[in-house]
């Protein structure tokens, strides 16, 4: 889904949930709002909006030397798990429907495992 | 008034012990990074207010901290580790080759003269330097490739560089399970150092490399001499690493992960002797200190203060330290999550905390 605006105009505004570990790194409490400038919404320009306003995150979500997600990270959104699909791929339909309108964030998680 | 500061970093988060000069009295900050590996944290001997740390978890992989403020406050610095160029590949557990990949930070070794100026050994093993106070990284490309590195294998641990040693232009890393290394060019060149090590379980009990070093260490007034836990032995080099004798002498067994040298004393050696390598903890339920004042083979047990029935924990390759008080003072932590301390060479101990995480290394400074 093309991001309304997004390559004439303002950025996007996009809802993103970190996990709390992150959240104590990053020095935030509760949800996210980072721009993404992108006209067409993907997982990337979600998570280099985010690591550009908190540069502190770069290598925390993803491996810095390979770019891919780091393998105890996931991705959801809209009740639907985005983890093992493309970082370029635009967002499905809905689901980019419901982050640009801000009904719905886009979820950093730590996989659940024991320790 | 002197103050002793111990830095311990555990399995979940980092402590800041302080006590004065008496070391009887304890206070504890912490947990710092909570919930995060803290593999090692040290302090610059330039400024012992500069403190680095190293941060990891496997969800969200490695972060270095710094504290300016003796570890009161601190700030994540640079976390780049990048390999230079195309890192080629080393023998992996199956005896396949695998290309070289960024794990985990397991020691940071601060420059002696500049508190900006700071090694990390890496897992894959790899040297990195920062001048910087640890905001970049650079790989100092030598060590990995040392011809010898595509053979090398990782220990039960990973591939990792866990002993840094800075003498000026010469330094020392130590690689499990590679072996030792020395560089005489300010890291630029190496070569390895493990002639007279002998390691059963290796299909050349002699080879040039493929030793599990697990932990050396070396006297300030005596760079030549050198002492190492072997996976199994304790050994010496007199001779800055070029010839290795075996000086286990009486120890009830030779495995296991820390060795110490007292601070005024270049002779006098601390080991935890561990049951085996299949049984990571004390040999009959009893936690001793062996020390030695001979610089090894002669070694005594010391009991006082530690427990003697019922201990099963496991003291980590850097979970040992000493201060250079008068008397020395000797520091270890262990995976039951005490940090012991003796005040007195090692006479007796006492818990400065019981009930820490597992504890996976240990400094200590001493503060004017």
């Amino acid at each position: 889904m093309t991001v309304p605006g997004a390559d004439a105009g303002p950025a996007t505004s996009v809802r993103v949930v970190l996990p709390a570990h992150l959240k104590n790194l990053a020095k935030v409490h509760g949800e996210v709002v980072v721009a993404v400038a992108c006209p067409v919404l993907t997982q990337r320009a979600v998570l280099d909006a985010l690591e550009a306003r908190f540069p502190v995150l770069c290598g925390t979500i993803r491996d810095r030397a390979t770019g891919r997600r780091r393998a105890f990270i996931r991705f959801y959104a809209c009740e639907q798990d985005l983890s093992n699909e493309s970082p370029d791929a635009p967002l499905p339909d809905a689901v980019a429907a419901a982050v640009v309108a801000g009904t719905e964030p886009f979820l950093v998680v730590g996989a659940m495992a024991g320790g | 008034m002197t103050q002793v500061r111990v830095l311990a970093g555990t399995r979940k988060g980092a402590f800041v012990l302080t006590s004065d000069g008496k070391r009887d009295k304890w206070s504890v900050t912490g947990p710092h990074f909570g919930g995060w590996e803290v593999y090692h944290m040290k302090g610059s001997p330039a400024d012992p207010n500069r403190l680095y740390a190293s941060q990891n978890t496997g969800w969200f992989g490695q972060l270095i901290q710094r504290s300016d403020d003796g570890g009161a406050t601190w700030q994540p610095v640079g976390n780049d580790f990048s390999y230079v160029g195309d890192p080629g590949t080393h023998m992996y557990y199956d005896g396949t080759p695998r290309p070289w990949e960024f794990k985990r930070i397991w020691h940071l070794e601060p420059s002696p003269t500049d508190p900006d100026t700071v090694y990390a050994g890496a897992e894959d093993a790899a040297l990195f330097k920062s001048t910087d106070g640890g905001g970049t990284w650079s790989e100092l490309t030598g060590l990995r490739l040392q011809e010898s590195a595509p053979s090398w294998g990782p220990g039960a641990g990973g591939l990792c560089v866990h002993t840094v040693i800075l003498q000026g232009s010469r330094m020392f890393v130590a690689i499990s399970a590679a072996g030792t290394f020395r560089s005489d060019d300010e890291g630029a060149t190496w070569r390895p150092v493990n002639r007279g090590l002998h390691s059963e379980g290796i299909p050349d009990e002699d080879a040039e490399v493929g030793h599990c070093v697990h932990h050396v260490e070396a006297h300030p007034t005596r760079p030549d001499t050198l002492f190492m836990q072997k996976h199994w032995d304790v050994m010496r080099s007199d001779d800055g690493g070029l010839s290795w004798t075996e000086v286990s002498g009486n120890l009830p067994t030779d495995f296991g992960f820390p060795i110490g040298v007292h601070a005024h004393e270049p002779e006098t050696v601390y080991v935890v002797p561990i049951t085996s390598d299949s049984l990571h903890y004390p040999p009959d339920g009893q936690l001793r200190v062996w020390r030695s004042r001979s610089g090894g083979n002669e070694w005594e047990p010391l009991t006082r203060g530690l427990p003697q029935q019922d201990c099963y924990v496991n003291v980590y390759r850097d979970a040992m330290s000493v201060d250079t008080l008068d008397d020395c003072g000797i520091y270890f932590g262990t995976t039951g999550g005490q940090v012991y301390a003796s005040a007195d060479s090692g006479d007796s101990w006492a818990p400065i905390v019981r009930d820490l995480p597992a504890v996976l290394s240990v400094e200590v400074q001493v503060l004017p």
